[in-house]
């Protein structure tokens, strides 16, 4: 069986921040990934996620709706969602579809951690 | 995860096939997404162009809504049909595309575009609720390819969130598939999808996919139906949503309605 065309790698920064490093395609077909991630990321307790959309080549609905239901899980243990990496096409389906009011956009990397810092 | 029979694997070798011959353009690297075209262009308010045997109301210059900024608990709602191996998904979805609003069930409205089904469409919809009652409100067309396609709901409309059609390979053939994501839009829906929402809203679907497979020759398949509760929390923050329920507005514009009727004749 051919498995999702996307890889989500997770790098911890500090104790408190999780960054999942995606590349490849987001869609429905990935969310077993995408949990699989969350897992590793959230595993040490991290109060926030950042997700890095720089390698993302494709989204469908089927996409953010996956992303909807991490927010939830998210929320569920009181943690923040951030974003960056977004090219202007995906920024733009992010405020189409409302999902920038729950998932903060940031322009780089440093950005969405230092706002996790200040948070703390 | 689903089971992936070979057509499945067919269909992603000519994915990679498709992705060498992008990457050997240089396609994914130029700038230019693969989805582009396919999502519609961001909107901040809805605007509707006037269609004949719908009412029309509600949905100009409301703003989209998704499970985010919904009130209710968020359920995510999956109806499938096996049409059998006659058919391809591509083939079906064009046949849902073109056809959309004649596998409705009775008494309920979708006037959308005479083109079809396309990214950044407005549909508006009356929909039979009882009692001689029309609920008016509206659908966005927020993303569609070949394979799928997808609305979103605008404020007022009972549920925020969306509702993808699509079509795959499964073990038989292609199987259609609607899946809804949603939070009820507001406490007063909620109550009803509680008392009964959720239940219509299954035979609607259920109904939908019944007509759709009696029109692409699977008249005897029988839809499948999972219900998942994403999460049992509601957003009491979005319990202001009720301002724009399309349900009590379209009560009163019913019962306006010979006002309204006089006071267009008597203008002009």
């Amino acid at each position: 069986m051919d498995g999702p065309k996307v890889t989500m790698d997770v790098r911890h920064v500090g104790d408190a921040a999780a960054v999942v490093d995606i590349r490849g395609d987001v869609t429905a077909a990935c969310e077993p990934v995408l949990m699989s991630a969350y897992e590793q990321a959230g595993g040490l307790t991290a109060t926030r996620l950042v997700l890095n959309f720089a390698g993302l080549e494709y989204m469908n609905s089927g996409g953010i709706g996956m992303l909807v239901t991490l927010l939830v899980r998210a929320n569920r243990h009181r943690q923040q969602l951030a974003a960056y990496g977004l090219t202007e096409h995906y920024r733009e389906i992010f405020e189409l579809t409302r999902l920038d009011e729950a998932i903060t956009i940031y322009d780089d990397e440093a950005s969405a951690l230092a706002e996790a810092g200040s948070a703390r | 995860m689903t089971e992936a029979a070979g057509p499945e694997r067919v269909r992603s070798a000519e994915q990679i096939e498709l992705s060498v011959r992008e990457a050997a353009a240089g396609i994914p690297r130029d700038g230019t997404p693969r989805d582009e075209g396919r999502w519609a262009a961001k909107v901040e308010r809805l605007d509707v162009v006037a269609r004949d045997g719908v009412r029309g109301t509600n949905v100009a210059g409301r703003r989209l809504t998704g499970p985010v900024q919904g009130f209710g608990q968020m359920w995510q709602k999956t109806y499938r049909l096996p049409l059998g191996d006659h058919l391809t998904p591509e083939a079906a979805i064009a046949t849902w595309k073109a056809h959309f609003p004649e596998f409705w069930p009775a008494g309920n409205r979708f006037a959308g575009a005479l083109t079809g089904i396309s990214p950044g469409d407005v549909a508006l919809l009356d929909l039979a609720v009882g009692g001689g009652v029309k609920l008016s409100t509206g659908v966005f067309v927020l993303y569609a390819d070949e394979e799928s396609f997808t609305l979103m709901t605008p404020q007022g409309h009972m549920f925020a969130g969306w509702i993808t059609f699509s079509a795959e390979r499964g073990a038989d053939g292609t199987d259609v598939q609607a899946q809804v994501l949603m939070r009820a839009n507001d406490p007063l829906y909620e109550v009803g999808m509680l008392a009964g929402g959720h239940r219509k809203e299954d035979v609607f679907w259920a109904q939908t996919l019944t007509a759709l497979g009696r029109y692409l020759g699977a008249p005897e398949a029988p839809v499948q139906t999972r219900t998942v509760c994403v999460d049992t929390k509601r957003q009491w923050r979005h319990a202001g949503n009720v301002w724009h329920n399309s349900m009590v507005r379209s009560v009163l514009q019913t019962i306006a309605a010979p006002v309204t009727a006089l006071r267009r004749r008597r203008s002009g």
